[in-house]
């Protein structure tokens, strides 16, 4: 008899997603997805979605969803976890809307420790919007608004979050992974998952910053793109635990 | 029940509380700290929620959250704060979510001043956020009033799926009357099956969005708005007509100006033989055009004088209202000055031609 040693996750929608070739916005989804089943809490789940690439999330995962203002997500999540405290809530954002835009409410969303699962992508760049500078992008890298490369005389320094956020007393466990490859892959997934079961034994603010691709702003093929963040990103973006509240 | 003196901005968030309003995210400003104070106080001996946001822009999206997941959940602020919170309020509308925004009005723009002030009708009214949307807005000229409407602007929120503001000012927020609970009768409404609050294995999941990347679609959506915006237009007006019948001059005036406005018609009357009315916009919109276009019609009636403490926002609802009929004129202080009664009297003289 045949033996099913793999199948799609059902916290997943079954609809094609409309990421680009090669980026890896649908290993995140599906390490998300997997951790919330694998869990069992997917019943009572409420995600929020942001603005940016993930923007359509609330189509892939199979729970209820909010789709949040540019950089709110923590906000709006806020709001759900108090009416129920009793359900997951998890944010799923990216570097643009993170580290920019909604830099307030996840900094305090962290100081208050409140008890929610953030998923933060960050590729360096604002991929929806075709591919601007973002607050992570590193020096030097050439975007669409810093066309002779990012200069930091100009416009500043890459921002570290999951560093700046773990100087704060409020989260409970945050974490820096990679997707490039399996092995992160799988490492990536055991953060997440934890992420996810911290909210479900109470243990207040979880964060796990995914260093992720976007082949198309960066003008790369898919597995160029892949070595690009090996070899560029995680030296400016260390991977590893940076917060742990046991 | 006995009646009990409280301040405004006190009486008015314990009335929240007895509509069911258990979430409450808010950010001081003054003149309504004692809104999210007496909240502080209150919602956790309920079983609510009181948590002071980072922003009036974090406030207004935890209450984008919380209405989502279907609690009754109001934000309070005044002017500035008010301007930062449009964002989302925007968002609240296109999602189609209930909630309730109190606004006690300063002086503006910009920083403005803490004083009693009717600037922000425009805002209020013509949806300050961006986006084809409109909220219903509640102007109370007592705190009785107060307490009433904003019991009544949950319902009115539940019921169609929308943000309702209660626009106060400074005065009522700051000011002390004697008010009474238990006075208002709740409405039914709606079942909120569109919440997020898990699937439970039940059903599809829920998805409180306000992107429509497909034109069509969107426009649908907004016609849908809009039909529910036509039918509030007929059934949610509200105003008080005040010595109308036999009007030569008629006021305009709402909230606290309107009780001005009411002391100004007593001292025509009896002392200047002026036979002055008025009529007070409860609901700022849906306004009450046919009030307005009915007294317009009226013989007696010679002119109508637009009272407010701005340069002039509501008048432009009168003129419309009023459709040229007859004169409208207007009277106004600004920056947080208040109209006296005798300002505006002699403001009816001089329309009237010092006849009087």
């Amino acid at each position: 008899m045949a033996k099913t040693v793999f199948k799609k996750t059902s916290m997943l929608t079954d609809v094609q997603t409309h990421y680009c070739p090669g980026c890896t916005h649908g290993i995140v989804h599906r390490l998300v997805a997997e951790s919330i089943e694998e869990l069992g809490v997917g019943d009572r789940t409420v995600g929020v979605a942001p603005v940016g690439c993930a923007v359509f999330a609330y189509n892939y995962f199979n729970c209820d969803m909010q789709e949040a203002a540019h950089g709110r997500a923590p906000a709006v999540a806020t709001g759900i976890k108090r009416v129920h405290p009793e359900n997951i809530v998890f944010t799923y954002q990216g570097d643009g809307d993170l580290a920019a835009i909604g830099t307030a409410e996840i900094v305090h969303a962290a100081a208050r420790r409140e008890n929610i699962t953030v998923i933060m992508i960050n590729n360096a760049i604002y991929g929806m919007t075709h591919g601007q500078m973002s607050p992570t992008s590193l020096p030097g890298m050439v975007t669409t608004t810093s066309p002779y490369g990012r200069d930091t005389s100009h416009c500043g320094f890459p921002i570290k979050m999951s560093e700046m956020l773990s100087a704060l007393e409020g989260p409970a466990y945050i974490e820096r992974v990679s997707v490039h490859d399996v092995k992160h892959v799988v490492a990536a997934k055991k953060a997440i998952k934890r992420a996810f079961k911290n909210q479900v034994e109470g243990k207040g603010f979880s964060l796990i910053e995914v260093l992720s691709t976007c082949p198309t702003n960066w003008g790369k093929t898919p597995q160029e793109a892949l070595k690009w963040l090996e070899e560029n990103m995680i030296p400016t973006y260390p991977l590893g635990v940076y917060k742990e509240v046991e | 029940m006995a009646k009990i003196l409280m301040k405004g901005n006190e009486a008015i968030a314990e009335a929240a509380v007895q509509a069911g309003c258990r979430f409450f995210f808010g950010y001081p400003i003054t003149p309504q700290n004692q809104i999210p104070e007496y909240m502080s106080r209150r919602l956790p001996q309920v079983g609510g929620c009181f948590l002071q946001a980072e922003s009036e822009v974090s406030a207004i999206n935890m209450v984008y959250g919380a209405a989502g997941s279907g609690a009754r959940v109001m934000t309070s602020s005044s002017s500035p704060g008010i301007s930062l919170k449009q964002e989302g309020i925007s968002y609240i509308a296109g999602a189609q979510l209930p909630c309730v925004v109190i606004n006690m009005v300063r002086g503006g723009p910009g920083l403005g001043s803490i004083q009693p002030a009717q600037s922000d009708y425009y805002q209020a009214t013509r949806g300050g956020g961006h986006g084809d949307y409109r909220m219903v807005v509640l102007a109370p000229a007592s705190i009785q009033e107060g307490v009433e409407l904003v019991q009544e602007a949950f319902d009115i929120a539940d019921t169609y799926r929308m943000p309702v503001m209660l626009l106060g000012d400074g005065m009522l927020g700051q000011m002390m009357e004697p008010v009474e609970f238990g006075t208002y009768t709740p409405r039914e409404v709606p079942a909120k099956d569109w919440a997020t609050v898990g699937t439970g294995g039940k059903r599809k999941p829920n998805i409180v969005n306000s992107l429509y990347m497909d034109p069509a679609e969107l426009e649908r959506m907004n016609l849908a708005m809009d039909a529910t915006y036509e039918k509030i237009k007929k059934t949610e007006v509200k105003c008080e007509q005040y010595m109308t019948e036999d009007a030569e001059l008629v006021l305009a005036a709402y909230g606290t100006t309107a009780r001005i406005a009411k002391s100004a018609i007593s001292i025509a009357r009896k002392e200047l033989g002026i036979k002055v009315g008025l009529i007070r916009p409860i609901t700022l919109w849906p306004f009450p055009e046919a009030a307005f276009a009915q007294t317009a019609a009226q013989d007696s009636v010679k002119a109508f004088l637009s009272v407010e403490m701005s340069t002039g926002q509501m008048v432009d609802d009168v003129r419309l209202s009023v459709n040229g009929k007859k004169p409208v004129h207007f009277y106004g202080r600004a920056g947080g000055m208040i109209p006296t009664p005798r300002d505006i009297v002699a403001k009816i003289r001089e329309i009237l031609g010092g006849k009087a």
